[in-house]
């Protein structure tokens, strides 16, 4: 194990690298799109005209700051830990995908692009995308698994409504994964005029780091919130992942206080055991696939084999090369939840806080519901409540027998 | 020197371009698959790619990845394909015909590199062609390569410009491939035009032959391209013709191999009939 750097907020590389995680492995084609992205995001970022343009559009138009709410009826149900949710399941198009989104079709802007492109799995960043190039009037094509297109059919509608087009990929497992590899294919034939928006802190550098960065304003706000709360900082953070943007955003403010504790909740499937599920970092090994070296669930040669999910959007067989790195430092503890456990909890918070939530929260919210009893009542927990339920009505009511 | 060295040598000397051909190993089996490698210079390729299935080929246009999934599901491994080059170079004698492995960096880096270069080197394979593998990565794998006496072919790409060129050639040897459109495998091809003024802007960069790939269909296609390059590779419409010799059920029909054959033939008349200076 290497050991702990003095910060852990420092990475990647100049080459994209997280310790051996990260880097650049796309076609020759796709290379110099990359270095220009690189380029075009760092002189964004050192531009406050970028900064105020975005800061305005994640106040007004997808209602930032998010609450940091205190769920006293689920405190005192589990016992334990006081338990706030980060509810950014009330952003404009219902997830934190927007906070992404908004930087980076600004950013598409900015280069002269005139396509956005983008893959999508719950269909929540397909959403957002959608969303923004709506609002800047870019034409938008957003890839879906032809499997998801069928369990998430809400938001193929509203990113229909929102004027995208909207492409199943019917080969491999038709799952998030196929529908990277065709938005990559799609990209390697259009670069000249096409940006791609990434969902999540996955891909080539720069995406990693900068879809974290564009996240990271969930982490700020909550500190920021539970030192208005509380007076003090959480003791305990939990978020689900899948490709890891939302708990990214939400741990990496906080991965130099050390006193924070970190905790990913990956998508256990039928049951890690079982072999059916999503939990790369827990079932996986380092490979490279999507342009990254990160954790995967692969065969013994490399074949990438496939994720198992009810969750869409965790229904991914890598993850985000910055969390492979971080649980090989020891800085972040991965665990993970299984379909029963998501749908468990998905029901509690219904009947318990009034909050439907989507089905990956819902993930995170099955690990709360195990460690909350085992922690002191005063110890502050924050879970990101992520996504809204309302794309998962249907298919959750399906899977309870429930007539509709 | 090199076997592909040589045989760029050799096709100096005879003062034409090359023939490269594309097949996906284990496609559509494994024995099939056997009877095509063993068969391919005898039908006119110069040169052989072994293309490396892989689950995820994000370079790849629908053809290819076809014959990927027919290949694995006929059981196609890493070593499996190893054992395909040793036989070729056992039984064909042939000791010349370079054979590159095509595909994607995963199962190297599983296997480790290398072991990888080792056993690709005891097998009798003599380049590699490793798509989603650009110089800024390539460091992890050219010094095991380099001990293997391994060439290892970058792609360079219609937006690789001038400043960028010096960085994928110094990880290049044996040939430089011109990767000639935006673009996946097996989907639009470029103008002849196109081609004359990248292939001119390369050889500005560097000594090392050029072979010209994506898009290329035709026996005219295949000249035009040899008129300008030092080789012309073919692919996406080889595999077609593998698929166009299976039945319904996805059985190999006994024309087949045959049919791959006659269309290489084709290929290679088009392109041998192109005289050089």
């Amino acid at each position: 194990m290497p050991s702990a750097p003095n910060s852990f907020r420092t990475g990647p590389d100049e080459r994209g690298h997280f310790g051996i995680f990260g880097g650049r492995y796309v076609a020759e084609t796709l290379m110099p799109l990359i270095l220009d992205l690189e380029k075009a995001y760092n002189a964004a970022k050192a531009d406050p005209t970028f900064q105020n343009e975005l800061d305005y559009l994640l106040e007004h138009y997808a209602g930032r700051p998010s609450p940091l709410y205190y769920a006293k009826r689920l405190t005192e149900k589990l016992g334990g830990a006081k338990i706030y949710f980060k509810r950014d399941e009330l952003n404009h198009t219902g997830s934190h995908k927007i906070n992404n989104v908004l930087g980076q079709v600004l950013l598409a802007k900015r280069m002269g692009k005139t396509r956005v492109i983008a893959e999508t799995g719950a269909g929540q960043h397909g959403v957002a995308t959608a969303t923004a190039c709506a609002l800047f009037d870019i034409p938008c094509v957003v890839f879906m698994g032809a499997v998801d297109v069928a369990r998430q059919a809400p938001n193929v509608v509203r990113m229909n409504m929102l004027g995208a087009e909207v492409r199943a990929v019917t080969a491999g497992s038709a799952t998030l994964k196929d529908a990277m590899n065709e938005a990559l294919r799609d990209w390697v034939a259009t670069c000249e005029n096409t940006f791609y928006c990434i969902g999540t802190v996955a891909g080539p550098h720069p995406y990693p780091a900068m879809v974290r960065d564009f996240q990271c304003v969930i982490g700020n706000e909550t500190r920021v919130q539970m030192m208005k709360a509380e007076g003090r900082l959480p003791d305990t953070l939990v978020a689900c992942i899948g490709g890891g943007s939302n708990a990214m955003g939400l741990f990496h403010p906080f991965l130099d206080d050390k006193g924070v504790r970190l905790v990913g909740v990956e998508a256990g499937g039928k049951g890690v055991e079982t072999g059916e599920h999503a939990a790369s970092l827990t079932g996986g090994r380092p490979g490279v696939l999507h342009g990254n070296r990160t954790y995967l669930l692969q065969d013994a040669e490399g074949q990438i084999t496939e994720a198992h999910s009810i969750s869409a959007g965790l229904d991914y067989p890598g993850i985000g090369p910055e969390h492979s790195w971080l649980k090989e430092a020891g800085r972040i503890e991965y665990v993970s939840a299984t379909d029963d456990e998501a749908l468990a909890a998905f029901q509690m918070l219904c009947k318990l806080e009034g909050i439907i939530p989507a089905l990956e929260p819902a993930h995170a919210l099955g690990h709360v519901i195990k460690l909350a009893p085992t922690l002191p009542k005063d110890n502050l927990l924050v879970m990101n409540l992520c996504g809204r339920g309302d794309k998962d009505v249907f298919a959750v009511a399906e899977r309870l027998g429930m007539k509709i | 020197m090199s076997r592909i060295a040589k045989r760029f040598a050799r096709l100096k000397a005879d003062k034409r371009a090359g023939l490269v051909t594309y097949v996906t190993a284990g496609d559509p089996n494994l024995d099939v698959s056997y009877q095509i490698l063993k068969g391919l210079p005898a039908a006119g390729a110069d040169l052989i790619e072994l293309g490396m299935p892989f689950t995820d080929p994000m370079a790849d246009g629908p053809s290819i990845q076809l014959a990927g999934q027919r290949a694995l599901k006929a059981g196609i491994t890493v070593d499996a394909t190893f054992d395909m080059v040793r036989r070729f170079r056992k039984e064909t004698g042939d000791n010349d015909t370079p054979i590159l492995l095509m595909g994607y960096y995963n199962l190297v880096y599983q296997r480790g590199p290398e072991r990888f270069c080792k056993d690709a080197a005891a097998a009798g394979v003599d380049g590699f062609i490793l798509v989603d593998l650009p110089p800024e990565e390539a460091d992890e794998l050219k010094p095991h390569a380099v001990a293997a006496g391994i060439d290892t072919v970058l792609l360079t790409a219609p937006t690789t410009d001038d400043a960028r060129l010096p960085a994928v050639l110094k990880y290049s040897s044996g040939f430089v491939y011109f990767v000639s459109v935006l673009g996946i495998t097996g989907t639009s091809s470029a103008t002849e035009e196109a081609v004359r003024t990248h292939v001119e802007r390369i050889k500005r960069h560097t000594d090392l032959p050029i072979g010209v790939g994506f898009g290329i269909r035709t026996p005219d296609q295949a000249a035009a391209i040899a008129r300008h390059a030092d080789a012309a590779v073919v692919g996406s419409a080889i595999v077609e013709r593998v698929k166009a010799g299976l039945d319904d059920g996805g059985k190999a029909k006994p024309d087949l191999v045959p049919g791959v054959f006659a269309y290489i033939k084709a290929l290679a008349d088009g392109v041998r009939g192109v005289r050089k200076a």
